[in-house]
């Protein structure tokens, strides 16, 4: 079996617990003086990329596993903490403020830099908790022609290049078979994310983080998309209680549902 | 909306959730963050993934059950935290007094409150004499173990008849035919005894009236506590706050320690430990505006949501103004703290730099944030009302456990002579 080198997209997203807020100008979220963190399902594909090392799961081996990013300066800070949690190395594609990448930009970025890397397994996240678009992983294997097992709960590595993941599906589970190279997007049940060590947070300090932009990948910002307006959704509106059962029946009555 | 759901490999006992809890801290915290480094910042958010598998019922609980918090200390131990001052070569970090101070920040404002703190304060700070004068072995066998948090380690410096006067310690290791000593006497206040395996003891080697200098006679060791051996006893001291964590009275009569367990030379204990006080200083300055912070946290939410007379509580001024108030303490504290914290650090290198100087940044520090602290807990409890003498709602906790940074490591009255001698060079009272 040929040794991984895997290509890891992570990208810099508001934080999980934060309460995003739509700007004044209703053309977005506002993120200034918010907490940043990296995509949790971009922690999963991190995750499960270094478990395939450590476990040494694929019968060729790990050679590299490279994390890549596209954002502002700040995104250095997921792909340092990518590499606190084993990550061998990091590309980091320096966009302006209004470059606001859309999910097929994106994917000519990975493909351009899948070739580049010459990787042959690219772990995505389904999806980041921003736009939740859940396309990137999608349209990359399509750009690429390779293979794509999406939304894996579980991947297992056999002789000859053969890759087994475990998707749940409504239902069950549905395991599907391919050959490398290929594509995983990585859904909540694949592992639990470690916290990085101290020791390893040194250690990624003085990784190699390299420096690109989109022109290094031959890749213009264009958008094919426009943002009209971004709003809040619309307060819920509170229910009523009801004293005892006699107090339900005479109010689904009154409503007319009985 | 998406569930967060990692959790920690770590096994632990029934009452700690083995996933990640959901935060209950507000998505922006109070504390300004402006200033920090970059590695401060890292540190901080790390240690504060650790601490959030161990919410404030985990020390609810073991406070109330004076049991204690060995998950926390593994866990910490586990992610190489216990070796943040210390040499990378020996399997820690290598970084300064100010990464370890927000670490210990970040412990105490998770809401583990001093109990969290002071289950690893020693394993941070003790060391410190250690691994700058120990010997190679003596290094190689005591600071990788540490790390790992196989070996727990105490600081055993007061007395119950010197108190802040550590130069007129009584305890005494005498030289044995062997090139051992034998160690009589008391220590007092000494942190994790009962579970420590190791212990920075200074004892005197020469008597008092027969060493030409005060501050000579007295000898650093790193001990084995070897409780079933006879001539070590300890007892535990009931207190008002941390009782997660235990302190002692430790008794030795004639306790044998080998030569080799000695720290530098014989006779020079003093300007040994004399290195570490002003880290300690200021570890404890961030152990204060940590408690501050999550005390006050816990306040301005409680006095948002809780509603008397149709209007929440915090819409009064007599409510918000206190708490405003002891945020800008706080966060002026934090100023302070920081400062002391670089100074100490810069230090190292920079020899223009007096070493007074520094003393009188950490001592200024620890002072100004354990008032702020002080002020912050006392009035989170009083926002609280009735609620703030409940248990449940933590403060009253936090609130006992402040007292700490205000008595210890050394008390409000002698930074306050220290100041008036060496800033304002007024003469000395005592």
């Amino acid at each position: 079996m040929s040794a991984l080198r895997i290509l890891v997209p992570v990208k810099r997203v508001i934080d999980y617990a934060v309460k995003p807020r739509v700007n004044k100008a209703q053309t977005g979220v506002e993120t200034a003086g918010v907490k940043h963190s990296m995509n949790p399902f971009d922690e999963l594909s991190v995750e499960e990329s270094v478990r395939i090392r450590e476990k040494k799961s694929a019968p060729g081996g790990v050679e590299d596993i490279c994390v890549i990013s596209a954002g502002p300066t700040k995104a250095q800070d997921v792909l340092r903490t990518a590499m606190a949690m084993g990550a061998d190395r990091a590309i980091h594609v320096e966009t302006k403020p209004d470059d606001d990448l859309e999910p097929l930009t994106v994917a000519k970025l990975l493909k351009a830099a899948a070739e580049q890397q010459k990787s042959n397994l690219v772990i995505l996240g389904k999806q980041s908790i921003d736009d939740d678009a859940n396309q990137t992983g999608q349209m990359l294997a399509g750009l690429l022609g390779w293979p794509q097992a999406t939304q894996a709960s579980k991947v297992e590595f056999g002789e000859g290049d053969i890759v087994s993941v475990t998707r749940e599906v409504d239902g069950g589970v549905e395991t599907v078979r391919a050959k490398l190279p290929m594509i995983i997007t990585t859904d909540l049940r694949l592992n639990e994310p470690r916290y990085a060590s101290l020791p390893n947070i040194m250690k990624a300090k003085k990784k190699p983080l390299e420096k690109k932009t989109l022109a290094d990948f031959g890749i213009t910002g264009e958008k094919r998309l426009k943002v009209l307006k971004v709003m809040e959704p619309p307060p819920r509106q509170g229910g009523g209680k009801v004293e005892d059962v006699d107090g339900l029946i005479s109010k689904l009555k009154e409503l007319g549902a009985i | 909306m998406f569930i967060p759901w990692r959790s920690s490999t770590l096994k632990f006992s029934s009452h700690v959730p083995c996933h990640r809890a959901f935060t209950t801290t507000t998505p922006r915290p109070l504390m300004a963050t402006a200033g920090f480094t970059e590695t401060q910042l890292t540190v901080r958010d790390a240690v504060k993934q650790v601490c959030a598998a161990f919410p404030p019922t985990y020390w609810r609980e073991n406070d109330q059950l004076a049991q204690d918090p060995a998950e926390f200390h593994a866990a910490l131990a586990k992610d190489g935290w216990l070796g943040i001052a210390l040499p990378e070569d020996l399997g820690g970090a290598g970084l300064g007094v100010s990464e370890a101070t927000i670490m210990m920040q970040t412990i105490t404002e998770s809401g583990a409150g001093m109990a969290g703190a002071q289950s690893i304060h020693a394993n941070v700070y003790a060391t410190q004499p250690l691994a700058r004068f120990g010997t190679e072995a003596q290094l190689q066998e005591t600071i990788p173990g540490i790390i790992k948090g196989e070996t727990r380690i105490c600081f055993g410096v007061t007395e119950p008849d010197a108190g802040l006067d550590t130069l007129s310690l009584s305890m005494v290791a005498k030289r044995t035919a062997d090139g051992g000593y034998k160690v009589t006497g008391k220590k007092i206040w000494i942190t994790c005894a009962q579970v420590a395996k190791k212990m920075v003891l200074l004892a005197r080697t020469t008597p008092r009236e027969e060493g030409r200098k005060a501050s000579e006679g007295l000898s650093l060791f790193c001990i084995d506590l070897d409780r079933g051996h006879p001539g070590l006893e300890m007892r535990r001291i009931q207190k008002m706050g941390g009782r997660a964590v235990d302190a002692n009275e430790v008794f030795f009569d004639e306790y044998p320690i080998p030569g080799d367990s000695l720290i530098g030379e014989e006779g020079k204990g003093f300007k040994v430990i004399l290195h570490g006080m002003n880290a300690e200083r200021c570890l404890l300055a961030g152990e204060a505006l940590g408690l501050g912070y999550a005390a006050l946290g816990k306040a301005a939410k409680y006095a948002k949501e809780r509603v008397v007379f149709g209007r929440p509580i915090g819409m009064n001024q007599g409510v918000s103004h206190p708490l405003a108030d002891a945020y800008m303490k706080l966060e002026a504290a934090k100023l302070a703290t920081y400062h002391a914290a670089r100074l100490y650090d810069a230090s190292r290198e920079d020899k223009s730099i007096r070493m007074d100087e520094v003393g009188v940044a950490c001592n200024s520090a620890k002072y100004l944030a354990a008032e702020a602290a002080f002020t912050a807990c006392e009035r989170a409890v009083l926002a609280h009302g009735g609620m703030g003498y409940a248990v449940e709602y933590d403060v009253e906790r936090w609130f006992r456990e402040c007292l700490v940074p205000r008595i210890a490591p050394v008390s409000r009255e002698m930074i306050l002579n220290y100041v008036s001698e060496k800033v304002l060079e007024l003469p000395r009272s005592y």
